[in-house]
């Protein structure tokens, strides 16, 4: 079992106090705090071994090179990869946009089908967006069940269509809602639809096997999963990596260049063009050990127990919750509203205790619609909070309900 | 400062002027696509100067408070007058300065009634120069 308030104390920022108020953070989703030993692993890379990657002949560039793709070698093990099968990018948005530009563009021609669905995040759709309106194809969406599951009928309606590439999320940000991702791929295959995975939000909460879950590209982000902002990765099957067209194009990823072409490094660098963020690979192969030391079983528990803790109280006192109500079904999120208040104004007031919770439509425009909803308050939960913290919220909204209510 | 004053939960649960106007001069609906506030705002003007003012919509205390205090405001200006409006009027009207995280709510009544006197002055004009050839 996760001891959180054991854990709090690694991290710095949690223990900034606001007017004697300690600092409840409910908003991990967003993105997390990161742990002392994420943020001395990136000043020490500054301090003590900076210099650029792969070409310099001295002691400082063969180290900074080893941390960089150390980092990566953790990457890989923790979603059973290979290392060169492992992309860093900027954020799981890029990568999400190399795969629609670098395979898209070479796949998907006039008419074609692309089948996302209501679950996504802006970044898994918006791409996707792009590329249809390039290609002159269609872009088609499996909706939603009532409780903001995903529907497996629908979706299986929809790979009739015989898309030729499925965009998934491992994890919807808004409700939480964890996909059969595995069964998913199984029938996306069957119809030859290549699979893009984003697991931006599912990645950081849970243990996630690509060679098992048979995805065929699946984008991460570092700083949702107590690594630093600017890195991110791109998983991606390796027959499918070789044949791809570098995204970018720039130092780094070439092997040999003369002035009318050139030709391209292996994998993973030619996808990587320039000159790398090193710290934020470095931070994220930290923030990994730290995972690992957890142990993704027991993270998973922890956010479990958090969110019935949250469930009951929120629903007890009448508030509506978004997405499943059973904790096997959905990650440690809770999206919800209390009638007749705006989400904004909930957020405020909780600020005003030193709570941070989100609000709006959480860059899920067509989920929170789906749900009926414009906007809601979303809590979200990770490995240093504790029942204690929703307690002050579930204080704190009724606070809030006091001063807003138009009973008077 | 604390955000919700007396003066802003008052205008927010009793709001003034909140009705459609059937024969509006101006009319103009405002969304605010983050937080879904949608804010219509209605005018009557009389010699130049608005006579009546009125609002209809849905969204935080903050917006609502702000779109109350607004149509109370606009009574007797012209329109030259409220278009010089700005961030600080809707501040200095609420009384408390909602911070960068909120001012979009502070100001979105204020955008619907300037974005509908700028149409309708644009309109004037086109009319006027069609004339004139």
């Amino acid at each position: 079992m996760i001891n959180a308030e054991h854990v709090r104390n690694d991290f710095p920022i949690l223990n900034k106090k606001k007017q004697g108020q300690r600092f409840v953070y409910l908003d991990s989703a967003a993105s997390s705090q990161k742990p002392m030993s994420v943020i001395e692993s990136m000043s020490n890379y500054y301090k003590e071994t900076h210099s650029n990657v792969h070409r310099g002949l001295y002691d400082a560039s063969v180290e900074a090179t080893r941390l960089y793709e150390e980092s990566r070698k953790k990457l890989a093990r923790f979603a059973n990869s290979q290392p060169e099968e492992m992309i860093f990018t900027r954020n799981a948005t890029e990568s999400l946009n190399l795969v629609a530009r670098s395979l898209g563009d070479q796949l998907i021609t006039k008419d074609d089908c692309v089948l996302t669905t209501y679950l996504e995040h802006h970044s898994n759709l918006v791409p996707w967006q792009l590329l249809v309106q390039r290609k002159k194809a269609r872009l088609v969406a499996a909706r939603i069940t009532r409780e903001g599951t995903l529907d497996m009928a629908d979706f299986e309606k929809k790979l009739d269509e015989q898309p030729k590439l499925v965009a998934i999320t491992l994890c919807s940000n808004v409700t939480g809602t964890l996909p059969d991702i595995k069964k998913m791929v199984m029938k996306a295959h069957q119809q030859g639809a290549v699979v893009v995975v984003d697991g931006a939000q599912g990645v950081p909460h849970m243990e996630v096997d690509v060679k098992s879950m048979g995805m065929d590209f699946m984008a991460i982000t570092g700083h949702k999963m107590l690594g630093p902002t600017g890195i991110g990765a791109l998983y991606g099957k390796k027959e499918w990596l070789e044949n791809m067209p570098p995204f970018l194009g720039g130092g780094d990823m070439i092997k040999e260049v003369k002035i009318q072409q050139s030709t391209w490094n292996d994998l993973p660098f030619k996808f990587e063009a320039g000159t790398p963020n090193i710290s934020g690979a470095i931070g994220l192969g930290t923030a990994i050990d730290y995972l690992n030391d957890l142990g993704m079983h027991q993270v998973r528990d922890h956010e479990k127990k958090l969110f019935k803790h949250a469930y009951g109280a929120l629903s007890e006192r009448g508030m509506t919750v978004y997405g499943p109500s059973d904790a096997d079904e959905k990650s440690g999120i809770i999206a919800f509203n209390i009638e007749g208040l705006h989400s904004h104004d909930i957020a405020s007031i909780l600020n005003e205790r030193n709570i941070a919770i989100r609000a709006g439509h959480h860059c899920a425009q067509p989920l929170v619609n789906a749900l009926g909803a414009v906007a809601m308050a979303r809590a979200s939960f990770y490995v240093y909070n504790t029942e204690d913290d929703i307690d002050q919220m579930v204080l704190a909204l009724s606070h809030a309900q006091r001063i807003l209510g138009k009973s008077k | 400062m604390n955000l919700y004053q007396e003066n802003i939960l008052d205008h927010y649960q009793h709001p003034r002027n909140k009705r459609v106007m059937k024969k509006a001069d101006i009319r103009r609906r405002e969304p605010n696509p983050v937080c879904g506030d949608d804010i219509e705002i209605f005018i009557k003007l009389r010699n130049g100067k608005v006579a009546e003012a009125q609002f209809e919509g849905n969204g935080c205390a903050i917006s609502m408070a702000a779109a109350s205090m607004l149509t109370e405001e606009l009574i007797g200006k012209t329109p030259k007058v409220i278009l010089k409006m700005n961030q600080k009027s809707m501040v200095q009207l609420l009384g408390v300065d909602p911070g960068t995280a909120r001012i979009s709510c502070a100001t979105l009544a204020l955008k619907a009634t300037q974005n509908g006197l700028i149409a309708s002055l644009n309109k004037t004009n086109k009319r006027h120069s069609k004339k004139g050839k």
